[in-house]
C-alpha cells in the first residue's frame, strides 16, 4: 500500500536533496506535491490540507536553524514521518480485556469490507494466545454468512453460536443476546460478534446495530474498513461513529497494491487508532497495525521489523538460531544466509508480499509486485553460482565476477546487480535493526533518495566511476 | 442547493466566481472519487466557460469524458451467452450475477448460473440460495475446487440444457496477485473452448477510490472487460472512480447496483450519474 505516495515523496525529497539550501519557494513547492500525492493516495482533502499546513509551518521554523540542504532535507522529512506516526495514532494500541470475562469484541462496517473473514481471523488469533473465543453470528442478511462463518470456525476448531441459519430470517439482536449468555455458561473468556454489512446512511439498519451494541455491551466495537475505500471514507466512517460509534478501526485487503489513504483520513478525522490489518485470504494472514511501521512504509523506508518477525517465524529453529547468533555477535548478515533464508522463506508463502517489505523506493517495490515466486528459484541460482568467498563478501564482487555469476546462472548481468543492490540495502537495514531497533530513530538512517535500490530509477551523473564495481553497473544499465 | 446548482447559479447570475467557490467546486469533485488529476481537467475546462452557456458545458466537460462504446448487453447472436463476473474481494459479483440472472429470466429467455467461487467459504451455498430464490439452477463444481474444471463442464451443460445465457460467478481476487489473474484468464480459456464469452463484466465498489484504475487496468489486460457494474451506489459514495476509468480506459459502465435484492439492478444512465457526482 501507499506505494505511489511513496514514489511521489521520495522524488520530492530527493529533489530538496539535491538543493544546496532550500528556498521557501522549493519548500512551497514540495508541499504541493506532497499535496497531491496524498490526495492520489484516497486521503480526504480536509486531512491533506491541515496536514499539508502543519508541514510547512514545522519545516519553516525548521529551516531557518539550519545550514546544509541535506540537513534541512533530513529535518522535513523527519517532520512528515513524526505526523504520519502521529496521525496514524501514535503506538499500536491492544484490545481492552474486560475485568469480568467475557471481552466482547463486535465488529461494524459497510456490505463487502471482510467482517466474517476477520471475524475469523481474529478469533484464530486471540485463540492462539491461550484465549477461548466464541463467535457469534448476527449477520442473517446476506445469504449463508452464517455458513461461511461455521465453516471458518470449524476450519480453525472454534465453537460458533449460530441459532439461526440466517438468509433474511431471525432476529440479530435476540441471537446476540443469546450469544452472550451461551459464552458466560460455556465459560469462554471472549466473544466476537459479527454483524451484517449496512450502509452508513442506512438509519434503520444502523439502529439495529445499536440495539445489537446494547444487548452485547462490547468492550471494543471494531469498524472494519476496506483499505482501498475512497473519499466516501470521511463520510462513511463519521456515519458509523454518530451511529453506532466505535473504538479502533481494521483496516482489510492490504495485501492489495492500494495507497490506503482512507486510513489516515479515518484515523485523523475519528481519532480512533487503527488496531489490525488484513492481508491476505489465509485466516492466519493478519496482523496488529503498527503506526511507525506504517509511516515508514509510506516513506519508502521498507517495512523491516515486520520482515524481521516474519522470517524469524518462518525460518527453521536452525537457521534462525544460526541467524539469532550472527545478530548477537554482531556479525553481518551475509548472502550466505540469505540463501539459507531463500528455501525456508518459500514456506512463508509469497515472496513478493516479503520483498515488498524490504526497503527501496516504490518504482522498485512496482516491480517485485509483480515478482513471481518462480524467481526465488533464479534468484537461488544466481547466489549458488557465486564462490563461498563472494558470498560472504558480497563488495567484492566487480563487474568481471558478475559477468562470470551471470554466465554461470544463467541470468543477465542486470538481474545479479538488482540482487546485489537490493541485498545490500537489507544487510545495511538488518544492521539498523540490530543497532537500536526499529524505527522511531529514522533520524539515524540515511533518507530513501540517498540509497536507490536500482540507480537508473534515481537521477544519475553522467560520469563514470572510478570503482569497477559501479562502473559496471552502470554499463550495464 | 448542491454545489452543482450554486456554481451554476453563480455562472448564470452576474457575480463573479470568488477563488472560496473554485475551492469548494475543488473540494467537491474530490469528494467524488474522480481523482486529482480528472478534478483539475474540469477545474481548468470550467474556467474557461462563458457565463451564459455555463450550466451546457460544465455538464459537456463531465460528459465528454464518458466512453462513447455503447452500454448494451453484448449477446451471442444465435448461441449462447456467455457472461463473466469478475472484481476484487467483496465488491458484489456474487449478489450482481444473482440480480442479471433475475432480470435475464423475468425477459423470458433461460438462463444457468455457473458456481466458479471454489475458494471462498460458502460461497458456493450463497450462490444456490440466490439460485433457489429467483428459480435459476445453479451448476456447482464436484469438490476439485478447480474453477476452470468447474467452469468447463458449466459451459458444456449448460449448452446441452439449450440456454440462452452461462451466468459464471467467480472468486474475488486483488488484481496485483499474478496467479489469481492467470487463473482467471485460464477459466476464460478453456470455457471459449466450448463457446465464445460473450461479455466480462467487472464489478467496481461505487466507495473504491484511486484504486479502482488499477483494479479495472489489471483486469481488462488480463480477461478483456467489456463493462463495468458499479455496484452500492445506494450509499453514500458517489463512484466518481468510474468516470476516471471511462475516461482513461474507455469502458463503458453498463449496471448500477442499487441494494441486496435482486431487483436492485439498473442500467446506467450517464445523465443522473453525472449530476449525482456534484449534487
Ligand atoms: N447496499 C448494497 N449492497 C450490495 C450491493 N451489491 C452487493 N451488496 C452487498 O455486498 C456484500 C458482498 O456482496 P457479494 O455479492 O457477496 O460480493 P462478492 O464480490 O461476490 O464477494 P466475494 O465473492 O466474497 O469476493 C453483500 O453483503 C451484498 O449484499 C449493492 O448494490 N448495494
Ligand atoms: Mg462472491
Amino acid at each position: 500500500m501507499f506505494d505511489s505516495l511513496t514514489s511521489h515523496l521520495s522524488a520530492t525529497f530527493s529533489s530538496l536533496r539535491a538543493r544546496g539550501k532550500i528556498s521557501h519557494n522549493d519548500l512551497d513547492a514540495s508541499c504541493g506535491q506532497m499535496r497531491a500525492a496524498l490526495l492520489e493516495s484516497d486521503v480526504a482533502l480536509e486531512v491533506v490540507d491541515s496536514f499539508v499546513t502543519e508541514i510547512a509551518g514545522k519545516s519553516m521554523a525548521a529551516l531557518a536553524s539550519m545550514q546544509s540542504g541535506r540537513n534541512q532535507a533530513q529535518a522535513i522529512f523527519e517532520i512528515v514521518n513524526s505526523l504520519l506516526i502521529e496521525i496514524l495514532g501514535g503506538s499500536a494500541r491492544r484490545v481492552r480485556f474486560a475485568k469480568n470475562p467475557p471481552t466482547v469484541i463486535m465488529l461494524a462496517g459497510l456490505q463487502g469490507a471482510g467482517k466474517t473473514s476477520l471475524a475469523g481471523k481474529l478469533a484464530k488469533f486471540y485463540a492462539d494466545q491461550g484465549n477461548t473465543p466464541l463467535l457469534v453470528a448476527c449477520d442473517l442478511q446476506r445469504p449463508n454468512a452464517v455458513t461461511q462463518l461455521q465453516l471458518l470456525g470449524a476450519s480453525i476448531g472454534l465453537p460458533v453460536f449460530c441459532p439461526e441459519a440466517g438468509n433474511g430470517v431471525g432476529d440479530p439482536v435476540k441471537v446476540a443476546r443469546d450469544g452472550i449468555a451461551f459464552a458466560k455458561a460455556k465459560q469462554h473468556n471472549m466473544v466476537i460478534v459479527d454483524t451484517a454489512g449496512r450502509l452508513g446512511v442506512d438509519t434503520q439498519l444502523m439502529s439495529q446495530a445499536c440495539e445489537i451494541r446494547d444487548a452485547v455491551r462490547p468492550d471494543e466495537i471494531l469498524f472494519v474498513v476496506d483499505s482501498m475505500m475512497g473519499q466516501d471514507a470521511v463520510r462513511t466512517s463519521q456515519a458509523f461513529l454518530d451511529g453506532v460509534g466505535f473504538d479502533g478501526v481494521v483496516l482489510t485487503k492490504l495485501d492489495g497494491d492500494t495507497r490506503g489513504g482512507a486510513a489516515l483520513s479515518i484515523a485523523s478525522l475519528t481519532k480512533r487508532p487503527i488496531m489490525f490489518i488484513s492481508t491476505g485470504e489465509k485466516l492466519s494472514d493478519f496482523d496488529i497495525f503498527y503506526p511507525d511501521r506504517m509511516a515508514s512504509r509510506i516513506l519508502g523506508m521498507g517495512d523491516v521489523a515486520t520482515l524481521a518477525e516474519q522470517a524469524k517465524a518462518a525460518l527453521d529453529g536452525d537457521t534462525s538460531k544460526k541467524l539469532e547468533a550472527k545478530f548477537a555477535s554482531g556479525e553481518d548478515f551475509t548472502l550466505e544466509d540469505f540463501l539459507d533464508q531463500l528455501s525456508a522463506i518459500s514456506k512463508m508463502g509469497s515472496m513478493s508480499k516479503l520483498l515488498g517489505m524490504l526497503p527501496g523506493n516504490a518504482a522498485m517495490k512496482k516491480q517485485v509486485g509483480n515478482f513471481d515466486d518462480g524467481e526465488i528459484l533464479r534468484t537461488k541460482a544466481i547466489v549458488q553460482s557465486m564462490t563461498p568467498h563472494e558470498r560472504v563478501n558480497p563488495k567484492i564482487i566487480n563487474g568481471s565476477r558478475r559477468s562470470r555469476i551471470a554466465l554461470g546462472s544463467g541470468r543477465r548481468v542486470s538481474e545479479v546487480n538488482t540482487l546485489l543492490e537490493r541485498f545490500i540495502a537489507a544487510q545495511k537495514m538488518m544492521r539498523q535493526v540490530r543497532s537500536g531497533g526499529m524505527p522511531a530513530g529514522m533520524g539515524t538512517m540515511a533518507m530513501p533518495a540517498t540509497a536507490p535500490i536500482r540507480p537508473e530509477l534515481a537521477p544519475k551523473k553522467k560520469s563514470k566511476s572510478g570503482n569497477p564495481a559501479k562502473r559496471a553497473l552502470e554499463e550495464s544499465q | 442547493m448542491g454545489l452543482f446548482s450554486k456554481f451554476i447559479a453563480k455562472f448564470t447570475g452576474a457575480s463573479a466566481f470568488a477563488p472560496a467557490d473554485w475551492a469548494e467546486l475543488e473540494a467537491e469533485l474530490l469528494a467524488s472519487d474522480i481523482g486529482p488529476r480528472l478534478t483539475r481537467d474540469l477545474l481548468e475546462a470550467a474556467r474557461r466557460v462563458k457565463s451564459e452557456n455555463a450550466q451546457e458545458a460544465m455538464v459537456q466537460a463531465l460528459s465528454s469524458r464518458l466512453c462513447l462504446k455503447s452500454r448494451l448487453p453484448i449477446i451471442n447472436q444465435g448461441g449462447m451467452s456467455v457472461v463473466m463476473l469478475v472484481g476484487v474481494n467483496g465488491t458484489g459479483k456474487t449478489t450482481s450475477v444473482a440480480k442479471l440472472a433475475g432480470r435475464i429470466k423475468a425477459s423470458g429467455a433461460t438462463v444457468v448460473i455457473a458456481a466458479g467461487d471454489t475458494f471462498r467459504a460458502a460461497a458456493v451455498e450463497q450462490l444456490q440460495t440466490w439460485g433457489a430464490r429467483i428459480g435459476v439452477e445453479v451448476i456447482t463444481g464436484k469438490g476439485s475446487g478447480d474453477p476452470a474444471a468447474l467452469a468447463f463442464d458449466a459451459a458444456q451443460r449448460a449448452r446441452a440444457m439449450n440456454a440462452d445465457y452461462l451466468l459464471i460467478d467467480t472468486a474475488g481476487r486483488l488484481h496485483n496477485k499474478r496467479d489469481l489473474m492467470q487463473e482467471l484468464e485460464k477459466v476464460r480459456r478453456v470455457v471459449e473452448k466450448i463457446t465464445p464469452v460473450s461479455e466480462v463484466l467487472l464489478t467496481i465498489d461505487a466507495t473504491t477510490g484511486q484504486n479502482g484504475m488499477a483494479q479495472a487496468k489489471i483486469f481488462s489486460a488480463s480477461v478483456d472487460i467489456t463493462g463495468i457494474i458499479l455496484t452500492k451506489s445506494d450509499g453514500s459514495a458517489k463512484g466518481g472512480i468510474a468516470l476516471a476509468i471511462e475516461s482513461e480506459l474507455d469502458i463503458p459502465i453498463k449496471w448500477i447496483g442499487t441494494g441486496e435484492s435482486t431487483a436492485d439492478l439498473e442500467p446506467f444512465a450517464p445523465e443522473s450519474y453525472i449530476r449525482g457526482l456534484l449534487t
